[in-house]
């Protein structure tokens, strides 16, 4: 079980003059459940989307599942799924919609697609409301569906970025538990970041921290710990990274994102 | 196939469910067929062309398929803006379907505007002078409504916000409507607007439309149609091109 599946070589991003990610290489296992953390701006969005080939890199070799992001995109596509950090649903369709459009766009086997849609909403709890439009739903409602729709299609590995951003703690423990048994049964790769350094903490196998688009630890929370000599890893990621909240120089970084995630 | 049907089916559904913009779409339509038609309709029978209602509305009903397929095209910024292009672009479908379905999509419910607003004419009394000519005029909607979604794809692939709408809609969208024999007959005007009009592709979508449900036109029917038709082509292979290449 050590083949890996998400393999990263000297990525490079730049935006015009900007370098948002800037030579990181790492590797993740199957059914591993990798963290990918950094504070805001540090390239964590940029590298998620190379990943999920909506952004072409500068330079670098990235490979999901065996695949190039660059030449076999449709092989890559089909082997994950993701939630995106914004929105991401159509406001103007039902929960069963935006279910079913999906499904039809992964080409879900049609005898397939009724009941694996009822056993994902009814699992996150929103199969009553399954006839509503999108648009009436909460955040947390929002949120729980984009996650069962990533999951539609039994992907191989599910990147989150920032999936439980604005959860309350039930429903969080209820899908982390969910995310840990897919990972632990069926071998389910994850690939998330956050913001909840004890989520990470919990969850996560392996961690690696990412700082202005460069990586600059890797390995267990332990690890991690061990190497800064903190007890949390809260404590750890500040030490690592340094307790200044980002100034000018990163909010024109974070702003110049914040643009690009407008897109 | 699947994947163009989904987003086909999408963008009906999104449309029917807003009854404000059902509504909203038809209100111009008739404002320019009361005013217009009933404004001019004296002067024009004194000038010798005949009842001007009858030459106005299939330069109206090319009207709403005009903005309404542009429209449906820009809309991409919104996918764009509230995220759930991203949904469509991860999918494992290629990027011309994507594109195919949802102009197709976009290009039926202009096709259907035109209908309404074909109907609102015959409230006014206006008739077609050869009822089984109308699958031709259908079909002269539908590809202008397919160029024009297509357009508006075009465009919306390299905008990001909806800051540049009101730019198209004042240095593109009116000038392809008044330059293009929609409110007056073409021939008899200045040699520079004759130009400005023989080069504008509305120009030959509402010759052929008007031919179809009038008996009049300027070009024959074929002419039209291979003008429209290739100008959609083109159209569509561009905007595909362009919208493969987004990058989010």
């Amino acid at each position: 079980m050590t083949k890996s599946i998400i393999e990263v070589k000297n990525l490079v991003k730049k935006f015009s003059d900007l370098t948002a990610v800037d030579n990181i290489s790492f590797t993740i296992n199957s059914g591993e459940i990798f963290a990918f953390l950094g504070p805001n701006g540090a390239g964590k969005t940029t590298t998620i989307k190379i990943l999920t080939t909506l952004l072409k890199q500068t330079d670098g070799e990235v490979k999901v599942n065996g695949f190039d992001v660059l030449t076999a995109k449709n092989q890559v596509r089909h082997s994950f799924g993701i939630v995106f950090q914004d929105h991401s649903l159509d406001d103007e369709l039902t929960a069963y919609e935006n279910m079913q459009f999906h499904a039809v766009l992964f080409s879900v086997p049609k005898e397939e697609r009724k009941e694996r849609i009822e056993n994902l909403l009814k699992f996150v709890d929103l199969w009553e409301r399954k006839d509503s439009l999108v648009k009436t739903f909460s955040g947390g409602m929002k949120r729980r569906l984009e996650i069962s729709r990533g999951l539609l299609h039994e992907p191989k590995i599910l990147f989150l970025d920032e999936p439980t951003l604005g959860l309350d703690p039930q429903t969080r423990n209820h899908i982390w538990k969910y995310i840990e048994d897919l990972s632990q049964n069926k071998g389910l790769t994850v690939f998330f970041t956050t913001h909840y350094m004890d989520e990470a903490d919990r969850v996560a196998q392996r961690i690696a921290i990412i700082d202005h688009g460069k990586i600059i630890a890797q390995g267990t929370s332990a690890e991690l710990k061990k190497l800064t000599k903190k007890n949390s890893l809260e404590d750890a990621f500040i030490s690592l990274t340094g307790d200044v909240i980002r100034d000018e120089e990163a909010s024109t970084l974070d702003r110049l994102r914040m643009h690009r995630r407008g897109r | 196939m699947n994947a163009i049907y989904i987003l086909w089916l999408r963008q009906l559904k999104r449309y029917f469910r807003s009854k404000s913009r059902v509504l909203g779409s038809l209100g111009q339509p008739l404002l320019f067929l009361i005013t217009f038609g009933f404004g001019f309709g004296s002067t024009f029978q004194k000038a010798g062309e005949g009842n001007y209602l009858q030459f106005l509305a299939p330069g109206i009903i090319a009207m709403s398929v005009l903005f309404s397929a542009i429209f449906f095209g820009i809309e991409v910024i919104f996918d764009k803006q509230f995220g759930f292009l991203k949904e469509t672009l991860v999918a494992p479908v290629s990027r011309v379907s994507i594109m195919v379905g949802r102009t197709l999509g976009g290009a039926t419910v202009a096709t259907l505007q035109g209908v309404v607003v074909l109907l609102i004419s015959y409230a006014f009394g206006f008739r077609m002078q050869n009822i089984y000519l109308l699958p031709l005029a259908l079909l002269f909607m539908f590809l202008m409504a397919l160029l024009f979604t297509g357009l508006g794809t075009a465009i919306a692939s390299k905008m990001d916000d909806m800051h540049g709408f009101q730019l198209i809609m004042n240095f593109l969208v009116m000038p392809l409507f008044f330059l293009s024999g929609s409110l007056f007959p073409i021939q008899g005007l200045p040699p520079a607007l004759k130009i400005v009009t023989s080069l504008n592709p509305l120009t030959y979508g509402i010759d052929g439309l008007r031919g179809s449900l009038i008996g009049i036109s300027q070009l024959s029917f074929y002419f039209d149609l291979l003008i429209v038709g290739l100008l959609t082509t083109i159209v569509l292979v561009i905007g595909s091109y362009l919208f493969s290449r987004i990058q989010l």
